[in-house]
Parts: structure tokens; sequence; C-alpha cells
């Protein structure tokens, strides 16, 4: 049967190739209109921007692809072991290394905690030197990871104990809106963000494939409605304390 | 010409990425769970094509888009600065910026991909994954067009997100129970790889251009309103399929 899982594999790609092409023509459109209308200004180096883009559409293609054979299957293998297995302590230590694990080392969480990290010591709130800024840059950094952890920790007791996901996710908002009170107003800008980019392209996958996988294997639990809500807690969670740290650090 | 592409050191930092998920899955299935890995090579070719696929992905945005996209947004926002009447027309063509590159930012974004496939699969194809990401990348859209506008007009952030967040609580009551998770997931897998780059530079650049704005207190935030308004627009979409439903059905 080898050759028709070629075939299968080959199909699979273009097909995954058309989809990229039909994704990414949104976005070169967008720049192209405005270079040309609103700039005035004729491309620099076309062809290496040419050969951008065909590396873009392989790559979005190929990463889809991957996607379906390597990660989703292996992430819901895993969920559904777990809860066969029914050991808490393990499932939830796992939930807790796979958030913690893949935030505390994510690129754009690294880049906004500097930036924001500058930003304190030019409004003095700590002192202008490149320890205090670095220490400062770290604690965020430690404080997000940590409240990812405890997040996807929080969603998968969710799914196991069937809680509704709005009252934990409208809870979240006033801790977030209280917190906005009292937080020193520097560091509300950062906290806000720190929500938004902890969550990187492989773990996305990989929590929605482990929340679907628990979700489809435990008895009285539907995939869709349960399933989901660990990202959400996971950009939500971050907000909350990176607020609090700047509260106490301050 | 400076050399941007470096495919090497690029899969390296790929895998910098992607190899500490993978040991953390292996590690709980075999020692925790003591099972085997199912179908390993498949797996590993699987993980291989991820690895690809993000080297090249990233690599290509660096060579192509990222560049003319950060120099446009620094120029629309230079552009802004050379006050009297012209400067309503420049904020308009901002606005028009804004709006398009939230939008088509979002519909190339892997991880949305990722989820709303994801999303067609665990609702036996009721919720479409295209049109999801339709929902999601409007409400992005929105989301950064008002996100600029609070930074020209210079109006308190927690103002607009404690208004998000009561239209969300509202529509949480009013939305389809089963859309209700996905819509709040939705607001987190926006914001990555092909988004925050090109929006940060438009928001520093906007914050640090308009008189009177200052870049620490005004830079940020962009990416808040990104995660918040398609919280609203897919339960919005939710909504309004909804209702068409039950309009169709009392025609009848």
């Amino acid at each position: 049967m080898r050759p028709s899982i070629l075939t299968k594999l080959i199909m699979a790609l273009g097909r995954a190739l058309l989809g990229a092409c039909r994704d990414l023509a949104p976005i070169i459109t967008v720049i192209a209109l405005f270079q040309i209308l609103v700039l005035h200004q004729p491309f620099p180096e076309l062809l290496s921007i040419l050969a951008g883009l065909g590396l873009v559409i392989v790559g979005l293609a190929l990463f889809v692809v991957g996607l379906d054979i390597g990660l989703f299957p292996l992430g819901e293998t895993l969920a559904e072991e777990f809860a066969r297995k029914g050991s808490l302590f393990w499932l939830l230590l796992f939930a807790f290394a796979l958030g913690f694990g893949t935030t505390v080392a994510e690129p754009a969480l690294i880049a906004v905690t500097r930036e924001g990290a500058r930003a304190a010591a030019e409004a003095g709130l700590i002192e202008n030197l490149s320890a205090s800024i670095d220490r400062y840059a770290l604690g965020v950094r430690l404080t997000v990871a940590l409240s990812v952890g405890g997040a996807i920790v929080l969603g998968v007791l969710r799914i196991l104990r069937g809680w509704p996901l709005p009252f934990l996710i409208v809870g979240g908002y006033i801790l977030v809106m209280l917190m906005t009170l009292f937080a020193p107003k520097e560091i509300v800008g950062l906290a806000y963000d720190s929500g938004g980019v902890t969550t990187s392209t492989v773990t996305v996958p990989l929590v929605a494939a482990l929340g679907v996988g628990l979700a489809r294997t435990i008895r009285g639990r539907d995939p869709l409605t349960d399933g989901f809500g660990l990202i959400a807690l996971a950009s939500l969670t971050p907000m909350i304390f990176v607020m609090f740290y700047g509260l106490v650090v301050h | 010409m400076e050399i941007l592409f470096n495919p090497v050191r690029l899969l390296l930092a790929t895998a910098k990425d992607v190899l500490p998920v993978l040991g953390l899955l292996v590690l709980f299935q075999t020692l925790v769970l003591k099972r085997p890995i199912p179908r390993p090579g498949r797996i590993i070719f699987g993980f291989c094509l991820v690895l690809l696929g993000m080297a090249c992905f990233l690599g290509g945005l660096d060579l192509a888009l990222f560049p003319v996209g950060r120099t446009m947004a620094l120029q629309l926002a230079e552009g802004a600065q050379s006050g009297g009447r012209a400067s309503w027309i420049s904020y308009g063509w901002i606005y028009l910026f804004a709006f398009m590159i939230g939008f088509s930012t979002t519909i190339a974004e892997p991880a949305l991909i990722a989820v709303a496939n994801k999303a067609q699969e665990a609702s036996h194809k009721s919720v479409s994954s295209w049109g999801l990401r339709i929902a999601v990348a409007i409400g992005v859209a929105i989301g950064i067009t008002l996100g600029t506008f609070r930074i020209v007009t210079g109006t308190p952030l927690y103002l607009y997100i404690l208004s998000g967040y009561v239209v969300v609580a509202v529509q949480t009551l009013l939305a389809p129970r089963m859309i209700i998770p996905l819509a709040y997931d939705s607001g987190g897998v926006t914001t990555s790889t092909v988004t925050v780059p090109l929006v940060a530079a438009l928001g520093l650049g906007l914050a640090s251009n308009v008189p009177g704005r200052s870049p620490i207190l005004d830079g940020f935030g962009l990416i808040a309103f990104a995660s918040l308004f398609p919280i609203i627009s897919v339960l919005g979409y939710a909504q309004l399929a909804q209702w068409m439903v039950q309009r169709r059905n009392q025609k009848r």
C-alpha cells in the first residue's frame, strides 16, 4: 500500500498549497495596493520579495499538513490515554508543564517584556540600570509563564468537572477591571498585551488537541463546548497576574 | 544589501521552539503513561514538516512582507505628523491601512488555521473553518482600527476594554451556547506570528509620531484590542446565523 500513502500525501500537499495561496492573497494585495496607490513607490528588490512570498506559501502548506499528521494525532492520543489512566496528578502536571514550558521561552513574550521593562524604567518605576531592567523583564516573563501554566491546569480541571466556562471568563474580566484600578498605570498596557502574545503557533494547536481529545474521551463532555476554552483562559490570567506583579514590585 | 535569510539559523531557532514540546510529549507518553507512541514514523515525519514549514514561513515573512509592511506603517505614521487640514486625510489612510492589515494578517495566521480546522472537525462541520476565520479577521480588523483611533485621540485604554467586556458579557447571555468557548478562544489565537510584528510597528510608529503621545503609555494596547474584538465578532456571527435560521423557520 506504499504508493497509495504517497499519493495521498502529495494530494494533501497540493490542497494545502492551494489553501496557502488563498490565505496569503489578502495580505499580498493589501501591501501591493498601498505601496503603489498611496506611497507611490515601486517595490525595492522585487526578486527577493517574490522569493520570500514563495517561501511563505510553501511554509504554510507544510505546516498545515504537518499539523494533521504529527501534532494533532500525538496531542489527542496523549489526552485520551491520560483520560483512560485516570491519574489526575500526572495530567495536571503535564498541563502545567505544557503551559509554563512553551510560554517561558516564547520569543514574542521576551520581546514584549523587554520593551515593557524599558518603558517602566523611563517612567521612573524602577531604576534605570540594565541590571534592574533585566530583573524586571524576567519577573514579568516568569509571572506570565506561571499564569499560563496555572490557566491550562484550571482549564483541564474545568473539562474534567464540567464547570461552565462563561463564569470563569466573566469572573476573570471582573478581576482584570479591579486590578486595573489598583495597578500602576504604566504596567496596564503591558499587562493587557501580555495576554495576547503568550499563545504561540506550536502551543495553540497542541492545547486545542489536548482539550478536544479530553472532551471526546470523557463521557458526557462535548468536544465543541467543553474542548475549547483553554486558550481563552491562558490569555486572560497573564493580564491579572502581571498587574498583580506590578502592584507587588512597586 | 544585508543577508536577511539564513536557513540554518532559522531552522535551529524553530527547532528550539518545537523540540522541547515534542520532548515533553514523548516523555509523558513513554515514562508516565508507559505507552508506545502510535505510528512513530508518521508522527516524526509530521513534526519535521511542521518544523520545516515554520522555518520557511518565518524566513519568507522576514524576506518579503515584514520589511515592506513595517516601512509602510512608519511612513503612514510619519505622514500623520505633517499637521494642518491634510492630516485628516492622512489619518483616514491610517485607519484604512489598520483595518486591511488587521484583516489580511489574521487570514494568514497559522495558529488560527489550526484552531479553525479543529473546530470544524469537532463540531462535525456545523462550524465552518473558513466562516470562523473570516468572522475572526473582521473582529481583528475592527479592533486594530479602534486601537489606532485610540492612539490618535489619546483616550484611555481601559475605557475601551471595559466597554468591550460589557458587550462580551451581554452577548454571552444571548448567543448560542455551543459557540461560546470557541469565541473566547478565538481572541487568544489571533495575535501571533504574522499579526504582532506588523501591528506593533504601526502602534509604536503612531505613538512616537502623533504629537502629544508617548510610546511608553500609548504604544502598547493594540494587541489587547486585537484579542478582544474577535470574541465580539464571532459571538455576533453566531447570533446572526441563529437569527437567520429562526426567521427562515418562521416563514415556513
